[in-house]
């Protein structure tokens, strides 16, 4: 399957942190038809394994989250409002007007209502609504409300897909679901380059609420390295341009405590040889990623990121480019094909 | 000197190694077997004696600096790698990258400062530093992103028994784990060297994961403010009044049969001793203590003034102390004298 | 149950410090269990055997309390708090180190309410000066509140409620289970209060089949509370999520299915702010499914932590459902 209609697919379901069921279907459908085998954990981890060639070969895990933020119903008030929590680093001031999908008995379209301008005080114009005076307005009566909707039902913005000019595309839930693209460009790639790895490519659970599916996939698959596909925040007006990495110009590959020097140093070699353009994002402290989780999974594991600048992150119209989501998938491939037994040996050899 | 040359050495969390070389060249008369991990832990193993297996620990990181872009005036721009109080910063000398290039943390002169400027913390964006270079192309020439930096601080005696240089936490936890390793017990001794602890106690937990201890150690250079304007009551820790014992911290709950025994042991040696009198912060021995099916750990500590800042200030009789308390209770335990 | 509940209430346990809770349930449940076992963090593991796989029952024992961190000349404690401690609650109240030397809680002269803050408060203990203070207390004591259980009839007020309630749950459910499908492991963890550290290691050492932690959670029914569909009286709760875990929908469901098939009345809980041992369970190792019940309770984290007696016996009878239910997800 092309991976911008892989993309599009994933971003148009649902799949909340904790709640990944139905993203994960169309994951585990797709991954089916290039490993060789797909399966899912406790947590929901979808783990598709490719195998390597001959008796000396070596495991690499490639995480790329396929959770996105969301909120969930916490209480049907008089008149049938909606109150809710975020579930997930949601920018309340996005929130405002949009349409929902409450997903109770059925997915029920709703709006986030707000007071109209005319009605502000002078103190409230300008100032941001807070997530807590926001409800969910279904327009239906209290009684209908009820038979539907549920506390703990999840909400998500309704958000079909959009194709962008160029190669550009934008949604919700490109963040990290562009990165679960990637994997599948990888796979396709390895089907047709020899490799000694085992490639466990995961599409984790929870990462959004602090990196879960890394933690207990990473256990579970002990892996020799293992590589976190993410994304940065692309270049865009109003933003320190040391803060962002360029769209369009290949992944962003970052080095730092989090991230194994050596592993660093051969995606930089590999991008090089292979002409595929790449950024780089020193990054001093917590990478915020699931490399973060999967490097001191049980006696350590060798980690790197990889990263697709987007714009807009943690919004209903997160932008990238698919000439990097190619890119990528490609570096990793070429990656995961130069790398040995000899070369996961000297990984220890500090 | 160790405790000079573990004072001086370059190594910002994810940047261990010329600590590492330092104390493997050091021990390498008393230490036959060395272990390393995935992400740089060095690990000395001592002893056969399958009776109860002991980790000590001490991280090799100290906080510092990482270089994120060069302006094209070739100045360079930078985060901070840990926790480094932001006020610290401004006109202090830096070693830049692995070719040890100096430079200076640089800001805008006074006389170019708005009177409200004066009162106000320099924020990281109104910082860079200044390694002489002319342009981006000059500085890049010396200087790649990524490249970390530290202090430039010198370690110098202010007495015979204090102390100053940068980095005492914890290259002083470093140094008393080295001559504690020195001696020879009848236990199984692992002595880890760890990284990454300034930026959330990231090696200490991977190696307890391998090493399976039955109990744990973790030396620090800890929190020092016996220094006005601090009340008594918030000291924290005072200078020349002996090892600090942490009953809990932000990460961890030490074990109470193991502070009783250092308790006694410092009676019966006359050695000064001293409590931990603030409950924030974490360390190693939070995550130590988490590993597995639990270990039981406690945290000694040779207190520090101005830890995570370019200078610190620590007390000798303290650190050998330290080292003193640290031999006696595992010996101790090598005895049974103390049974968990 | 009323007189068990007022015995582990009363009983004194703040984090790190559960020996005394420890024996009192150790010696409630020993008719009860097949094994028993303390492990290096203080977490009583008793197991009941019924055969099948293994189910984690975590109720935490240990609650808040203060760290005594200096004595003055004149005989006052400063002090850290142990676990989540507002100073709001504690101007007036009494604690009670492990001793049984009881103090009182004062503050430093105020210039305005907003100032008060944890480090301008001191404990007295009637201590004329360091040295009378040090017969009784030292740097490191650890106390928790002092107070009185009270019956109101069908509300119960105490200090620790958290999570003693779910101790007394724990320990009755041990005595009532009939026919249990599992392997139980009934742990009473330590040091929840300060992360949901006890839990965490007792089931990496347990690696259960299905975790299931027991604790309170708070109440949208108090005069302009939080926005929270729970309310005391109308049942035990299933949880969905709280800050540390979102749990395994097939628990949820699960534990739903026992409450109705029992007849027991339920609510669901959608708890905003707050964590449970069982967000430590379920990211043990590979991964175990988890979930929670909850007692409603209202003024958490105070000496005056009120719950209902119905949801309380409702939660025993729905813990011995699911001691005797086979959980097939």
């Amino acid at each position: 399957m092309e991976s911008k209609e892989f993309l599009k697919l994933m971003v148009e379901q649902t799949g909340v942190s904790g709640f990944e069921n139905p993203v994960a279907e169309v994951i585990k459908k797709t991954f089916a038809t290039v490993a060789d085998d797909v399966c899912t954990d406790v947590l929901g981890n979808v783990i598709a394994r490719k195998q390597g060639e001959g008796d000396e070969r070596i495991s690499v895990m490639l995480a790329a989250h396929m959770d996105e933020i969301g909120m969930m119903i916490t209480k049907i008030e008089e008149g049938g409002f909606l109150k809710f929590i975020a579930i997930g680093g949601i920018d309340q001031r996005t929130l405002v007007a949009q349409e929902v999908k409450v997903h109770g008995k059925r997915d029920v379209f709703g709006i986030i209502g707000m007071k109209p301008p005319h009605l502000l005080s002078p103190e409230e114009v300008g100032a941001a609504i807070k997530m807590q005076d926001m409800v969910i307005d279904l327009g239906l009566p209290i009684e209908q409300v009820k038979e539907l909707v549920t506390v703990g039902d999840l909400v998500t913005v309704h958000r079909p897909f959009i194709a962008l000019a160029g190669d550009f595309v934008a949604g919700k839930a490109m963040d990290d679901r562009a990165a679960v693209a990637v994997l599948l460009e990888c796979l396709q790639e390895l089907q047709k380059i020899r490799h000694k790895a085992d490639v466990y490519a995961v599409a984790t659970v929870q990462e959004e609420v602090g990196l879960r599916g890394a933690l207990v996939s990473t256990y579970h698959i002990a892996p020799q390295i293992g590589i976190a596909i993410d994304v940065c925040h692309g270049e865009m007006p109003g933003v320190p341009e040391q803060d962002t990495a360029p769209m369009g110009k290949g992944p962003n590959i970052a080095l730092g405590a989090n991230i194994h020097p050596k592993l660093y140093e051969r995606l930089v070699e590999v991008a090089k040889e292979h002409n595929i353009p790449y950024t780089i994002d020193p990054v001093p402290g917590p990478s915020g990623t699931d490399a973060w989780a999967m490097q001191v999974t049980r006696s350590g594991v060798p980690t790197a990121l990889v990263s697709l600048p987007l714009r807009y992150m943690h919004t209903s119209v997160e932008t990238l480019s698919m000439a990097d989501v190619k890119s990528t998938g490609r570096l990793l491939a070429y990656f995961i094909a130069s790398i040995d037994k000899s070369f996961v040996e000297g990984l220890l050899c500090y | 000197m160790l405790l000079k040359k573990l004072s001086e050495a370059f190594g910002p969390s994810g940047c261990e190694g010329e600590v590492r070389n330092i104390l493997m060249e050091e021990l390498a008369p008393h230490v036959k077997q060395w272990r390393r991990d995935a992400l740089g832990n060095l690990i000395a193993v001592k002893g056969s004696a399958g009776g109860l297996r002991v980790m000590l620990a001490a991280h090799m990181d100290e906080c510092g600096l990482m270089i994120s872009s060069i302006d094209r005036s070739g100045l360079l721009r930078f985060r901070k790698v840990g926790g480094i109080d932001d006020r610290v910063l401004v006109s202090k000398h830096v070693i830049v990258g692995s070719k040890k290039i100096s430079g200076v943390i640089g800001a805008k002169a006074v006389h170019l400062q708005k009177p409200d400027e004066r009162n106000q913390v320099i924020p990281l964006s109104g910082l860079y530093i200044d390694v002489g270079a002319k342009s981006k192309e000059d500085a890049e020439k010396l200087i790649k992103i990524g490249d970390y930096a530290v202090f430039a601080t010198e370690f110098k005696a202010l007495s015979d028994t204090v102390v100053v240089g940068k980095s005492f936490d914890d290259r002083a936890g470093c140094a008393v784990l080295v001559e504690v390793l020195k001696d020879e017990y009848a236990l199984d001794i692992y002595g880890a060297f760890t990284v990454q602890e300034e930026i959330g106690l990231r090696g200490a937990g991977v190696a307890a994961y391998a090493i399976e201890p039955d109990l744990a150690i973790v030396l620090e250079g800890t929190t020092c403010s016996d220094i006005p304007p601090s009340k008594e009551y918030g000291y924290c820790t005072t200078l020349g009044q002996g090892p600090a014992i942490t009953i809990m911290d932000a990460s961890v709950i030490c074990d109470r049969r193991m502070i009783a025994e250092l308790v006694r042991i410092a009676k019966d040696h006359d050695i000064p001793l001293q409590f931990k009198r603030s409950v924030t912060g974490g360390s190693d021995a939070g995550k130590i203590n988490q590993t597995k099916a639990g270990v039981p750990v406690v945290v000694i500590s040779v207190p520090c003034r101005y830890i995570h800042s370019p200078v610190s200030m620590l007390n000798l009789a303290d650190f050998h102390n330290t080292i003193k308390l640290v031999k006696l209770f595992l010996k101790s335990i090598a005895e049974g004298g103390f049974v968990l | 149950m009323k007189e068990l509940i007022k015995k582990v209430v009363e009983t004194y346990g703040p984090a790190g410090s559960e020996a005394q809770i420890r024996e009192l349930i150790r010696s409630e449940i020993a008719p009860y269990v097949d094994e028993m076992r303390v492990d290096a963090l203080g977490n009583l593991i008793a197991l009941k055997r019924g055969g099948g796989k293994k189910l984690m029952l975590a109720a935490h024992m240990d609650e808040i309390g203060i760290i005594v961190t200096h004595i003055d000349k004149n005989g006052f404690l400063r002090f850290f708090p142990v676990g989540g401690l507002s100073p709001l609650t504690l101007i007036g109240n009494r604690v009670m180190f492990e001793n049984g030397t009881l103090g009182v809680v004062g503050a430093e002269k105020l210039e305005a309410q907003k100032d008060l803050s944890l480090n301008k408060l001191f404990i007295d203990i009637g201590a004329a000066s360091k040295t009378e203070a040090e017969v009784k207390v030292g740097i490191g004591d650890v106390a928790c509140m002092s107070r009185e259980f009270a019956d109101l009839g069908t509300r119960l007020v105490a200090k620790a409620m958290d999570d003693r309630i779910a101790c007394a749950i724990l320990i009755e459910a041990l005595k009532a289970v009939r026919k249990p499908t599992y392997d139980i492991y009934a742990v009473f963890t330590t040091q929840e209060e300060v992360g949901l550290r006890g839990a965490r290691v007792a089931a990496y050492d347990i690696t259960p089949d299905l975790g299931i932690a027991i604790d309170v959670t708070r109440t949208g029914d108090t005069p302009e509370s939080i926005t929270m569909d729970v309310s005391l009286g109308k049942g035990p709760t299933v949880k969905i999520r709280d800050s540390s875990l979102l749990c395994t929908p097939s628990v949820r469901k699960f534990m739903e299915e026992v409450a109705q098939q029992n007849n027991i009345i339920y609510q669901l809980e959608v708890l905003e702010a707050g964590g449970t041992d069982a967000g430590a369970i379920q990211l043990t190792k590979g991964g175990i499914p988890a979930g929670v019940m909850s007692i409603p309770c209202r003024y958490i984290h105070t000496a005056s932590e009120m719950v209902d007696y119905s949801d309380v016996q409702n939660g025993v009878k729905l813990l011995v459902g699911i001691m005797e239910t086979e959980f097939k997800g």
